[in-house]
């Protein structure tokens, strides 16, 4: 496997993250955790290739399958509450 | 259909990128959701659509799909006071994940040819193992004790740190050797217990204070399994978006250290309840009280204010009677300000939320260092369920445990109100002079009733 360049992917888009987490205002740290936790549900790809594949004995497959629904409902769970969250930041309204 | 699958994760990690890029700021914090979305949407696809999926397989996939919505909606409808709650939880479900995969990744690479680990490959598998159960374990001490389930002060005990660090080397140890030699593959259910045993004994000292750092750790973790299980399965997308999370909740610990003025080593191995027991001697001296009316009074006269909102305004859900009062100040032409202390609640950007729900607008939410400045010039501060992050201690008190912490410089303005149940020292149990100051009336009671009390008056007046 070409791990050196895996290596390098994962560096700068730890430099990238870095740099753009930075900048989220403080307003929107939780918002930001609960996008973040649905965005580390990135496991979901994993656990569709484990559960996907043909193996020789079933329990690979039911823990994919464990692996895929803990996943998703972080998925869903996550982006759902986010926008619940964003929806509630308003700015002044004017004339008020 | 490789090229595919490649085009779909790279479409997928700009749209991440973007996503968070667009978190910072509200006014675009939408668009940056909408683009998380997509970019899940097309990773999942991408994934879907490779040929090593049996057609037979899908079913089950979509099944658990179904099954991981199923409990996903209900959890998005949980009160917001509750969200630190949820986030806990749903770091457990992604080191669960993670942790899961890793296991059929290891015990696959032996009964299937053509799939023997490489060193690399078996020390990232160990990491994966490693992080994703002990964030399991540990996220869900987390959100036990924050949904009070548990007991929330932390738990010490004589050799602590001394056990917890054995545990981690050990484990560490087994990993270095499974990643020498693949062979020794009874190793591997040791690194699973240690990583979970790990995962429980971790939280066990840590109290309601420090969960904000915490949260944010296991935050981390959580994104670092996902990178540890891309290096395994040589998946770019796994790498990257986990490292984006990873990032993230390195920022967020990062800033919550620097809140408390505390080192990672100190909120994970320093018990922070351990320390104050020094600091409880400090003399009793008298306070005074005020009645709502009397508070109300004085707030009319005033003409700028300042709420300083703390944890215990999203126990007792008072955030709506705040509202109530912001627009009773408003009306009279008062300025009013909330002053929100990074670490105020238990995760990051907590007060924010619960005040933007009570839908005050969000420019009135000021951050520590902007306020402070002005503090002298405000006439009158309410305190709202803060403690410790309006202690003065923390500047002028050195053998205080929180000194050297940057607080909300309440002290300053003219006239304070501090809303409390009783006298009782907060979590980390310290006394707070400010509550003694000659400029402080206490106003005993349930921040909600207060607060609403508080209101009333004022719309009387």
């Amino acid at each position: 496997m070409d791990y050196i360049s895996t290596i390098f992917v994962f560096m700068l888009a730890t430099f990238v993250g870095l740099e753009v987490i930075r900048r989220v205002s403080r307003l929107l740290h939780t918002p930001l955790m609960s996008l973040t936790n649905a965005i580390s549900a990135i496991a979901v790809v994993g656990s569709i290739l484990i559960a996907g594949q043909q193996h020789a004995e079933y329990k690979f497959n039911i823990l994919g399958m464990i692996a895929i629904a803990a996943s998703v409902s972080n998925i869903v769970s996550g982006f759902l509450i986010t926008n619940r969250m964003l929806k509630m930041f308003k700015k002044r309204e004017d004339g008020k | 259909m490789d090229t595919y699958i490649h085009i779909a994760y790279l479409i997928s990690t700009a749209l991440f990128i973007l996503s968070l890029k667009w978190m910072n700021d509200p006014q675009t914090a939408r668009r940056g959701l909408i683009a998380g979305v997509a970019a899940m949407l097309v990773a999942v696809l991408g994934t879907a659509l490779n040929p090593a999926i049996a057609a037979a397989n899908y079913k089950w996939i979509i099944l658990a799909v179904l099954i991981g919505t199923v409990i996903g909606v209900p959890l998005s409808w949980v009160p917001l006071t509750a969200v630190p709650q949820r986030t806990a939880l749903s770091h457990a479900f992604g080191g669960l994940a993670a942790g899961l995969v890793g296991v059929a990744e290891f015990y696959l690479s032996f009964t299937e040819s053509g799939h023997q680990l490489s060193h690399f490959s078996s020390s990232a598998l160990c990491a994966e193992v490693l992080l994703g159960f002990l964030t399991f374990t540990g996220s869900l001490m987390a959100a036990g004790k924050l949904q009070e389930i548990l007991p929330t002060r932390p738990i010490t005990y004589k050799g602590q740190n001394f056990i917890n660090i054995s545990l981690l080397t050990l484990a560490i140890i087994c990993c270095v050797i499974l990643t020498v030699d693949t062979r020794y593959t009874f190793i591997f259910p040791v690194i699973i217990f240690l990583a979970l045993l790990f995962g429980i004994l971790l939280i066990l000292p840590i109290g309601g204070a420090d969960m904000p750092t915490v949260i944010s750790i296991l935050n981390a973790y959580a994104g670092l399994s996902a990178v540890a299980m891309g290096f395994v399965m040589d998946n770019k997308l796994l790498i990257t978006a986990g490292a984006l999370d990873g990032s993230s909740g390195f920022i967020l610990s990062i800033i919550m250290c620097k809140a408390m003025n505390r080192s990672f080593a100190n909120i994970l191995f320093g018990a922070f309840g351990k320390v104050q027991a020094s600091a409880a001697g400090v003399e009793k001296k008298s306070v005074r009280n005020a009645t709502p009316e009397d508070a109300a009074q004085i707030m009319e006269q005033a003409n700028l204010v300042v709420i300083v909102p703390g944890y215990g305004m999203a126990v007792a859900q008072a955030q709506h009677r705040v509202r109530e009062l912001y627009d009773q100040l408003i009306k009279r032409g008062i300025t009013v300000k909330f002053a929100i202390h990074p670490v105020a609640g238990r995760m990051p950007g907590h007060m924010n939320v619960l005040l933007a729900e009570a839908d005050i607008p969000y420019t009135d939410l000021v951050e520590m260092d902007d306020i402070n400045p002005e503090m002298p010039q405000v006439d009158v501060v309410l305190v709202v369920g803060a403690n410790d992050v309006v202690n003065p201690a923390a500047r002028t008190d050195k053998s205080s445990p929180i000194y050297g912490m940057p607080i909300i410089d309440a002290d300053k303005a003219k006239t304070v109100f501090a809303i409390k149940r009783s006298m009782n020292p907060g979590f980390a149990g310290i006394e707070n002079a400010l509550y003694y100051a000659d400029k402080t009336l206490m106003v005993f009671g349930d921040a909600k009733a207060v607060v609403g009390d508080l209101a009333k008056c004022l719309s009387k007046l």
